[in-house]
């Protein structure tokens, strides 16, 4: 293997690393409709956090290794207009995908703030925020965003 | 160069995409399935969000890639060559997708037992076995990405 495979190979991980992430929280999105109590929704949160780490080292890498492999191959052009359209739905993914991130985070506040209150029992505003119809269109945008970034590399537009 | 003649061009974008995308399914479902059971601490409720993320996101992905997987392999003309012309990263793929399969198929069969023995009050310890083998699934994955990738051989 050359040394430009290695690094197509880290960009691949990299980017399976980040739609694991992606999967991870609809999982998490989906079993939060049904939780209305604060144990069961900060039992979630070690799994959140195994999202926020796949997520963080798949954006990382796909860009570092992306641009990388940009400037090693000769076949590709950092200039290239379907990697610029991948970097600018990098960059419309990460700010979607951090502002998603803010609002699901909205749960586990008042769940910690219910527990300190000593209130463990179903809570009708914790179901609320579990269900966030913004949080669901937010991800929607964020997987859209993603899934548009594998089409680019798939099939490299102009190329 | 006449099993070279052979081969179609890669025209296979769209077998890729189905491929790729599963295969992304595939690891997001053994990531979250794996990540629910090891944190789940004995709570039923996380431990029912394992299996059935294995079971509804893990399996239908593992179904994309593959059906991904043969179609690119039979658009690229790779079976009508001589096995023996091969090259290694495609049968490395293709061992680590079918044993991966058969071990996600065992894998839900335990953890279906597993999740039915919890709702009796028998303990979880299916489902630590369960969780051991998503994480051999998920190791021998990024082993196929990383072959599909670098295509040694």
């Amino acid at each position: 293997m050359r040394f430009s495979d290695w690094i197509f190979a880290l960009h691949l991980l990299s980017a399976f690393s980040l739609i694991a992430g992606l999967v991870l929280f609809w999982v998490l999105i989906i079993a939060g409709r049904n939780i209305d109590t604060p144990g069961d929704t900060l039992r979630l949160g070690p799994v959140a956090r195994v999202g926020t780490a796949t997520v963080g080292a798949g954006m990382v890498g796909t860009i570092v290794f992306g641009v990388w492999l940009a400037f090693a191959r000769d076949s590709y052009a950092i200039w290239d207009g379907w990697i610029i359209a991948a970097i600018v739905l990098w960059i419309i993914g990460a700010t979607v995908g951090r502002k998603t991130g803010e609002e699901y985070m909205n749960a586990p506040k008042k769940a910690l703030e219910l527990e300190e209150a000593g209130q463990t029992g179903p809570n009708p505003e914790l179901l609320a925020l579990n269900r966030t119809s913004r949080g669901v269109l937010m991800h929607a945008a964020t997987s859209m965003v993603a899934l548009l970034i594998i089409i680019d590399m798939i099939w490299k537009p102009g190329a | 160069m006449s099993v070279v003649a052979t081969l179609q061009p890669s025209s296979g974008n769209l077998p890729l995409f189905v491929h790729v995308l599963g295969a992304m399914i595939l690891v997001g479902g053994l990531v979250a399935g794996a990540s629910a059971l090891a944190f789940a601490k004995g709570d039923p409720r996380m431990l029912r969000l394992g299996f059935w993320s294995l079971m509804l996101v893990s399996f239908p992905g593992w179904v994309i890639m593959r059906l991904g997987a043969q179609w690119i392999y039979s658009k690229e003309g790779w079976d009508k060559v001589p096995d023996k012309f091969v090259p290694s990263w495609i049968g490395i793929g293709f061992l680590i997708a079918d044993a991966g399969g058969l071990i996600l198929v065992i894998t839900l069969i335990l953890g279906g037992i597993g999740v039915r023995r919890l709702q009796a009050g028998k303990g979880a310890g299916l489902l630590k076995a369960v969780l051991v083998l998503s994480v051999v699934l998920l190791a021998a994955y990024v082993v196929a990405v990383w072959a599909m990738a670098g295509k040694p051989g």
